[in-house]
Order: C-alpha cells, then sequence, then structure tokens
C-alpha cells in the first residue's frame, strides 16, 4: 500500500517536472527541473529493487551530466530563449498532435498484450551490486570493454572538439 | 515494520541532526578562538564565559538583521540554492555509524541512522549533488563574483570527486563491500589493520580531495575573499547567509566522520573488545568516534590558518595530473596485492 | 502492486515529452534535455522489464549502458554546442544552420 503511494507520488513528480523541463524557455530552470526529474525516477528505480542503478542515476546523470549542462549553461549566459512567433503555433501544434499519436499507439500496444508479464518475477536476483559485477565480468564483458572504449573516444573527442585552434 | 523501530529510526535521525547542528555551532566558536590563538590574538571571549555563548549571540544576529534580496536576482533559484546546498550535506551523516551495537530493553540498535549495503555509493552521489548549491547561489544571484565563484567550484568539485572516489575504491577492493559496517569492521583489531595504515596513498589522495570538496583552504577558490569578494553568497544576507556557513560546516563534519569510518576504523577502539564490555563499551565506541572526528575537525581548522591558497591552475593541476593518476595506481598496486596473496 | 503496465505508461509520457521537447525547443541545451529525458524513458522500461518480465540482470546491465552511452552523448555533444557557439555565435539551432561561417 504505502509502496503504491509512495511509486504515484514519484511518477507524478518525475512527469510533471519533465514536462516543465520541456515548456519552461529559461534553460537554468529546465536543468534544475530535470535534476529533480531523474531524484524522483531514482525513486522509481528503488522501488523496482534496482538500488545500484537508482544511486548511479543521481551520481552520473544529477551527479556529472547536468552539472556539465549547467557549466555550459553559465558559461554561455543563456538567458531566455526569445520567442519566434511566425509558425511558432503551427509547429508546436504539429508536433503536440505527433506526440500524443505516438502515445496513443505505444498505449494500445502496451493494453493489449497478455497478463503474464504483469507480475513481479519469482527468482530476482538482480538490483545488487555483487550480482551486477558478476554479470558485468563474465557474461557482459564485450559490451563492456566497447562502453570502455566509448568513453575513451568520447574524451578524446571532446577534448579535440573544446580545445582552442592552435 | 513495527512501531517502535520507526519510533527508534527517528530518535536517532533527531539525536544525529541535533549533533550536527551543536557541532557546526561549536565548530564556529573554535575556528575564530583557534585562529586567534595560531596569530597570537584573544579571538572572541566576551558572551558568556570565555566567550562559549558566542556561536548563540551570532545566530541571534543573523536572525534579526534585514533579509536583502537583491532586485536583480532570480528570486526562486536564489532561495533554492542555500538549501540545495545544506540537505546534502545533512544526508550523507545518516549513513555514517557513530558507535557499536547498543543493546536496550532486549533490543539490537544500531547506531546508525540507516544502514544501506551500497553506503559508499551514496555517500559519492550525495556528494556530486552538493555542488548544486554552490552553482546555482552563483549563477541566480546575478552578480560577476559569485557568478564565478560558482563557475570555479562546479569545475573544482567534478575535478577532485574523481580521485576521491577512486580513493574510496581500493579501500572497497580491501573490505570486499560497499557498507560502511563492513569496512569498520574489517579495520577491527589491532592498531594496524586500520586503513590509514594499509592505504597511505589511499588516505593522502581522500584528505586532499575531501578539502577541495569542502572549499575549505588551501582550496577555497570559489570564496577566495581577496579575488572574488566573497565568491557564490556575495550577495546572500541574514539567514540565507548563515545557512551557508551551516552547510560549509556540517559538511566539514561529514567529510571528518566519513574520513573516520572509511580510514580511522570509525568507532573501533583497537586492541579492545567493545563487544564483552556491554553497553560501556558502546558509550567508549561512541567517545572514540567523536575524539577521532573532532581531530579531524581541528586539523581542517589549523589547514585553513597556515597555508596559502592554490592558484587556478595549479588546483587543476593538481586535480587532474597527480591526484587522479596517483589514486590509479594505488587501485592497480592494490588489486595486484589481493589478487597475489588472495 | 504497481503493475508493468504503469510503468511502461510512464515511460512512454516521458518518452513522448522528451520527443516534444526535442521538437519544439530552439536551445541547443534544451534540446539535449529533451535527448535525456528519452534515455531515461528507456531506462524506466529496462528496470521495469527486469522487475517484471524475467529480463532480470539484463534489463539492469543494458540501463547501466544506456547511462554510460548518456554521459559519453552529454560529454561531446556539449563540446559542439560550444564550438557552434563560438563559431556562430548563438546556440538557437533554428540560426545555427550553415556548415562555414
Amino acid at each position: 500500500m504505502t509502496g503504491s503511494f509512495f511509486f504515484y507520488f514519484f511518477a507524478a513528480v518525475t512527469l510533471t517536472s519533465a514536462l516543465l523541463v520541456v515548456l519552461n524557455r529559461n534553460a537554468v530552470y529546465s536543468a534544475v527541473l530535470l535534476v529533480f526529474c531523474f531524484f524522483s525516477l531514482a525513486v522509481i528505480f528503488l522501488l523496482l529493487e534496482a538500488y545500484f542503478l537508482a544511486i548511479l542515476e543521481i551520481l552520473i546523470y544529477a551527479g556529472a551530466i547536468m552539472v556539465l549542462f549547467l557549466f555550459v549553461i553559465m558559461l554561455l549566459s543563456l538567458g531566455r530563449e526569445k520567442a519566434q512567433e511566425h509558425f511558432r503555433y503551427l509547429q508546436r501544434g504539429l508536433s503536440l498532435f505527433l506526440v500524443i499519436v505516438f502515445f496513443l499507439s505505444v498505449l494500445i500496444i502496451f493494453l493489449s498484450d497478455s497478463g503474464i508479464l504483469h507480475q513481479p518475477h519469482g527468482t530476482f536476483t538482480a538490483g545488487g551490486v555483487n550480482a551486477l559485477g558478476e554479470a558485468l565480468f563474465t557474461k557482459y564483458l564485450l559490451p563492456f570493454e566497447v562502453a570502455s572504449l566509448l568513453l575513451l573516444v568520447a574524451l578524446i573527442g571532446t577534448v579535440y572538439l573544446a580545445k582552442r585552434k592552435v | 515494520m513495527d512501531i517502535v523501530t520507526l519510533i527508534i529510526i527517528c530518535v536517532k535521525a533527531l539525536v544525529v541532526f541535533a549533533a550536527i547542528m551543536l557541532t557546526v555551532m561549536a565548530m564556529t566558536l573554535a575556528e575564530r578562538r583557534i585562529s586567534a590563538f595560531m596569530q597570537n590574538r584573544l579571538g572572541p571571549n566576551r558572551v558568556g564565559p570565555k566567550g562559549l555563548l558566542q556561536p548563540l549571540a551570532d545566530g541571534i544576529k543573523f536572525l534579526m538583521k534585514e533579509d536583502v534580496i537583491p532586485s536583480g536576482v532570480d528570486k526562486p533559484i536564489f532561495l533554492l540554492a542555500p538549501v540545495m546546498l545544506i540537505v546534502p550535506a545533512l544526508m550523507t551523516f545518516a549513513i555514517i555509524p557513530f558507535g557499536s551495537e547498543l543493546h536496550l530493553f532486549g533490543r539490537a540498535i544500531q547506531l546508525q541512522v540507516a544502514d544501506i549495503n551500497i553506503g559508499v555509493l551514496y555517500i559519492l552521489a550525495l556528494t556530486s549533488v552538493g555542488v548544486y548549491g554552490i552553482v546555482l547561489a552563483g549563477w541566480s544571484s546575478n552578480s560577476k563574483y559569485p557568478l564565478l565563484g560558482g563557475l570555479r567550484s562546479s569545475a573544482q568539485l567534478i575535478s577532485y570527486e574523481l580521485a576521491m572516489g577512486l580513493a574510496i575504491v581500493s579501500i572497497i577492493l580491501l573490505a570486499g563491500s560497499l557498507r560502511l559496517n563492513d569496512i569498520i569492521i574489517q579495520q577491527q583489531g589491532h592498531f594496524l589493520s586500520w586503513n590509514v595504515f594499509k592505504q597511505p596513498l589511499a588516505f593522502l589522495i581522500f584528505v586532499v580531495a575531501v578539502y577541495a570538496e569542502t572549499n575549505r583552504l588551501p582550496f577555497d577558490l570559489t570564496e577566495a575573499e581577496q579575488e572574488l569578494v566573497g565568491g557564490y553568497h556575495t550577495e546572500y544576507s541574514s539567514i540565507k547567509f548563515a545557512m551557508f556557513y551551516m552547510a560549509e560546516y556540517a559538511n566539514m563534519i561529514t567529510a571528518s566522520a566519513l574520513t573516520v569510518t572509511l580510514f580511522l576504523g570509525g568507532w573501533d577502539i583497537p586492541l579492545m573488545n567493545e563487544a564483552a564490555l556491554g553497553n560501556l563499551g558502546v558509550l567508549l565506541s561512541v567517545v572514540s568516534f567523536v575524539i577521532k572526528t573532532a581531530l579531524f575537525l581541528f586539523i581542517f581548522i589549523w589547514v585553513r590558518w597556515t597555508f596559502p591558497r592554490f592558484r587556478y591552475d595549479q588546483l587543476m593541476r593538481l586535480g587532474w595530473k597527480v591526484m587522479l593518476p596517483l589514486a590509479l595506481v594505488n587501485i592497480f598496486l592494490t588489486a595486484g596485492y589481493l589478487t597475489l596473496t588472495v | 502492486m504497481v503493475d508493468l503496465n504503469t510503468y511502461l505508461v510512464i515511460g512512454a509520457l516521458l518518452f513522448s515529452l522528451g520527443i516534444f521537447g526535442v521538437i519544439t525547443r530552439r536551445n541547443g541545451v534544451a534540446v539535449l534535455m529533451g535527448v535525456e529525458l528519452i534515455l531515461n524513458a528507456a531506462n524506466v522500461n529496462f528496470v521495469a522489464f527486469a522487475r517484471f518480465g524475467g529480463m532480470d540482470l539484463s534489463g539492469h546491465i543494458f540501463s547501466l549502458f544506456v547511462i554510460i552511452l548518456a554521459a559519453a552523448e552529454a560529454a561531446v555533444a556539449l563540446a559542439i554546442i560550444l564550438n557552434i557557439y563560438n563559431n556562430m555565435g548563438t546556440i538557437n539551432i533554428d540560426e545555427a544552420d550553415q556548415l562555414k561561417q
């Protein structure tokens, strides 16, 4: 009972803050609201017994990525976005329509499936660090190494892009 | 979860909160008295016996002052920033064990608000969130010095977080667990089983990184009075200004307690079996934890009034070119040692 | 007990909001925030499938990789935005439509 109350509360927080992230014209407000969104998502992960991922969500998303966003926003001193009135309403309306169509079609797919998946899985072992770490270094070793390579490439690319031209 | 367990948890949280707040008050006085002692001055000694009531007087003064909100600021974020700084500082303390297991009325009470099995990651996550208060305070003030302070702090905190995290990794390798209680148990026994002796390099890196994370000298570039007026809290006044100070000291207390837990055996008293002494042993363990934490708090103050400030490029070079490689080498050596011996 | 569909609906809503942000926002950084929302919508689904659908560890590992990917993506994309700003003096993605300045 308390579990589902927590779930609905934090789901509401997540969706509200996500909506405001999208609608707010001020980039700093968007960033701060996105941090709130990540925090409530982390709580939802906790309710799904994904403890390690919940912490990672805060550690990497809220703690590193969003700080980088804020850093860039402050560095470029981006204030409010200027509203471009011409063809903006048309664009907004059209994109809203498309997004709603997308959402409804996804919803139809979800609601039409069988009920097998609706019960929590019996032999649920994940969530802790030990199981994840073991899987990461045995079954998923190759993706893990590829991910580290990806990070290295991103690192080099970022340094190259951001450095002053010689 | 029955009602008694809930009450116990609430009481523990309240006790920890009150203890931190009292220590913050004591620290503001201690900082001024110790700095005065080091500079051959007297320091505040008028309010109450030996100036002991000075923090109270300061607090009342902060509350009575006019709360100025400058007209150019971004109000919601300006009001949010001090809160976002102080909450992570207080939340981190929730998982630090401050004593061994207490037995009262047939109940075993863990002296720790919450015992979670990924405690170390929880600490890292909250430390990384602490930067928001400073950055947002700097941005929302709409003034150039706070903005510079905020920008500096975001770069500084991200840089030193890495070294700090990697220093902790070698401790995790030794303990084989992310629970802080397991890390303390692993350090029990002799003096030499403390991590400070097993992992001197990690200890050094961690302590330096902690000084950078708490924005204390020699890494206080975010407030640097001489260059940035007061840094990120220049535009704040009254109780909001006091909140920044409270957050700074709360951060220091948490960081000291964390250093003690990770490297100095936490509440453990070496060469002594606390469990055999019953509740007296529990009391002794709490006392030992408090003494060790107080020692680190004193060192914080000592360093502040002894060392000059780093230049910004020196700070970055130290973080990325010295601390980070050293921490990686330390992990490599630790892992190699563990593979060869275990 | 909350069932799988609720999680999936929340994931879909987040995804839709993210797409809406990507389409309508002009500020390059804000567009990236929309992308982060989309990635997180995927994460919600993966974690929900891990709990309910018997994906177990694989779901968690996959969202772990999503987070890693997001970190790499954010770093590179922000570096590109900094470059666009340096070259064109704006990060409005409607105005930054030239290959050379």
